[in-house]
């Protein structure tokens, strides 16, 4: 895809803070926002993951792609506590992250999304997104009752939901259940509900995935729009156009390990990533050097 | 046939003492399983502390039947501890192992020899309940008066635990409702339906699902008052696996996930169960039989009228899954 983008202030920024970057595995970037060393998973004998180190830059675009088994999931779980690592520390903007339970990290500023959608699907659309708001006052039981304590605050969140729901073109659906939802929907449906937690730092698990064409295209708008608004995005992906077309930098990962990285037009070039993805000589390994 | 005292009786069901403790119940059950998710199948070890709390005042500690509430439900929130504490990380089915067999060993240890002591071992508890009852006549109630009219006549010591206990349905009801309305009982929903997408939006699920374990605990607890007022005495072995699997289906019958479900459902529970017995009572006054060959006693009636009891509930699962109140529209998204 050889379309010419202009690219806004945020954006052209967050480019040229990794143009000076050395284009290779676990480079060192200016600001980084989430950075980890030494992480170490292993299923039985399989070392799911072995990453030495990883940074991702504040402010940017970065994709974490690699064929399938190469790791990029369990990596995923592992920064965001669903998964303990064998061994290996993380941190997320400089505090350590290793102790810290997973369901602390949302509050702290880096909120998930799954592979496969997890939509909530017996509670309506706006539930699910008024769900994501942090501290609510209501969600204290002693609270529960008196709904005069957290009137207030519900009614601000139903705003910044409805508000997130027409730029995802969804209030429309405002009231259905979220299980009446079309898969592409779902997605939407996730990643609004993300952003309702404030966060700072969005990891998106494949969010182009099972989504059609014209809905990608306004899915990587919304990724762009993200970025405009400061927040940084990590997200893993399969699909090379999109990864090109979205991303400020490209992180590869193939059997657990990080392989290459580099801005997109340099990943496409890149031969050890076009092995990974292609295949080489049978029995190598894709680490190996030519 | 008389189909008068059928009528009346199942009338009397309808509205009696067990469809209202099964109701308070059932309200608990509804917390954890309904709205949660939590397969609990201990909710009569639940029951048997708040009977047991009220029992020991008499029996063991000799102080104010009162302060059996408060320690009634100090037994239940301990129980909800120690079932929740090792078992909600795990998923939901290792609750329902831990919850079932907790409940067994609550009653094998209060009918126990070696406890008699403290819980009176298989003969229960009785002669506990003397300051309820006198509270009733402070009322105006006379005990050994008969009130209302037909076809509900009650003896005043009936009519005593029934206004307490719808008077507690109604409040826990309503508690109920409010909370499901809340955003903690949004929380709680959300755990029901997708674990791992509430933990990723920041809630901490361990802890609500504590919450919800214990508040549906304490309101079995309060059930299990009920029950013990009623009887005016405390039996190890009216707590055991069938009463919390006949909540349980109580609760289905009316609709899970909603209030009016679990009290109208285990209205119907005894009213229907009532209407059978007394039906197949009547119709068994003379052994029935074609030719010589005898197809019921009398003496078998119970079993017959379990065995339908449970033909109703497949057909009510086969044809209405979301039970009476339950909402078909959801039930459409269950196929997980």
């Amino acid at each position: 895809m050889d379309v010419e983008r202009t690219y806004g202030e945020v954006a052209t920024k967050a480019r040229q803070s990794l143009r000076d970057v050395e284009r290779a595995p676990g480079a060192r970037k200016p600001n980084p926002i989430l950075t980890a060393d030494n992480i170490r998973r292993e299923f039985g004998g399989i070392i799911a993951v072995d990453v030495d180190h990883f940074e991702v830059q504040e402010g940017s675009i970065t994709a974490l792609i690699g064929p399938n088994g190469a790791g990029k999931t369990t990596f995923f779980n592992l920064l965001t506590g669903f998964d303990q690592p064998n061994s290996g520390s993380w941190t997320f903007q400089g505090k350590d992250m290793s102790r810290v339970a997973s369901h602390r990290t949302a509050t702290l500023g880096m909120v998930r999304t799954f592979q496969l959608t997890k939509s909530l699907t017996k509670l309506s659309v706006i539930e699910n997104m008024r769900l994501g708001a942090t501290d609510q006052k209501g969600e204290k039981w002693w609270n529960g009752l008196f709904s005069a304590v957290w009137k207030g605050q519900e009614d601000e969140i139903t705003e910044r939901a409805d508000e997130l729901l027409s730029r995802f073109q969804m209030s429309h659906m405002r009231d259905e259940y979220a299980g009446a939802l079309s898969g592409g929907q779902r997605k939407l449906l996730e990643m609004a509900r993300a952003l309702m937690t404030n966060p700072t730092l969005v990891m998106l698990d494949e969010p182009m995935a099972g989504v059609n064409p014209a809905l990608k295209q306004s899915l990587n708008e919304h990724i762009r729009g993200l970025r405009d608004q400061g927040m940084t995005v990590l997200f893993v992906e399969h699909d090379m156009d999109m990864v090109h077309d979205v991303s400020d930098w490209v992180i590869v990962m193939a059997e657990g390990r990080i392989i290459a990285e580099g801005t997109p037009d340099d990943i496409a070039k890149n031969s050890a990533v076009i092995d990974a993805y292609l295949g080489t000589r049978q029995g190598q390994s894709l680490l190996e050097e030519e | 046939m008389d189909w008068n005292l059928i009528l009346e009786n199942s009338l009397k069901g309808f509205i009696g003492i067990n469809a209202v403790y099964f109701a308070i119940a059932a309200l608990g059950l509804n917390v954890q399983f309904g709205y949660t998710g939590l397969l609990n199948f201990g909710q009569a070890g639940f029951m048997a502390c708040g009977a047991y709390g009220l029992g020991m005042t008499a029996h063991y500690f000799d102080i104010s039947f009162w302060w059996g509430i408060p320690l009634g439900i100090l037994f239940s929130v301990v129980l909800g501890l120690l079932m929740g504490i090792p078992t909600l990380r795990l998923r939901a089915d290792y609750l329902a192992i831990v919850t079932i067999a907790s409940a067994e060993i609550i009653r094998l240890v209060v009918r126990s020899v070696k406890f008699k002591t403290y819980f009176g071992g298989s003969d229960g508890i009785n002669g506990f309940s003397s300051s309820f009852r006198a509270l009733g006549n402070d009322f105006g109630i006379e005990e050994a008066d008969q009130y209302g009219f037909w076809p509900f006549k009650f003896t005043g010591r009936e009519l005593w635990v029934l206004i307490v206990g719808w008077l507690i349905v109604a409040v826990f009801g309503f508690v109920v409702y409010k909370l499901m309305k809340s955003p903690w009982g949004r929380v709680l929903k959300a755990i029901r339906e997708d674990e791992d997408a509430v933990k990723s939006l920041g809630k901490n699920v361990y802890s609500y699902k504590m919450q919800s374990l214990i508040l549906g605990g304490v309101i079995g607890t309060v059930s299990g008052m009920i029950f013990a007022l009623d009887r005016g005495s405390v039996q190890p072995d009216n707590y055991s696996r069938d009463l919390t699997f006949y909540i349980l289906t109580a609760l289905v019958l009316g609709g899970v996930a909603k209030v009016s479900g679990s009290i109208v459902g285990s209205m119907m529970f005894w009213g229907l169960f009532t209407f059978m017995d007394n039906f197949l009572r009547q119709v068994a006054k003379d052994p029935v039989s074609i030719g010589n060959v005898t197809i019921m006693k009398s003496t078998q009636v119970g079993q017959l009228n379990f065995i339908l009891i449970g033909i109703t509930l497949i057909l009510l699962m086969v044809y209405r899954p979301q039970g009476v109140f339950g909402n078909r529209k959801e039930m459409a998204f269950d196929g997980r």
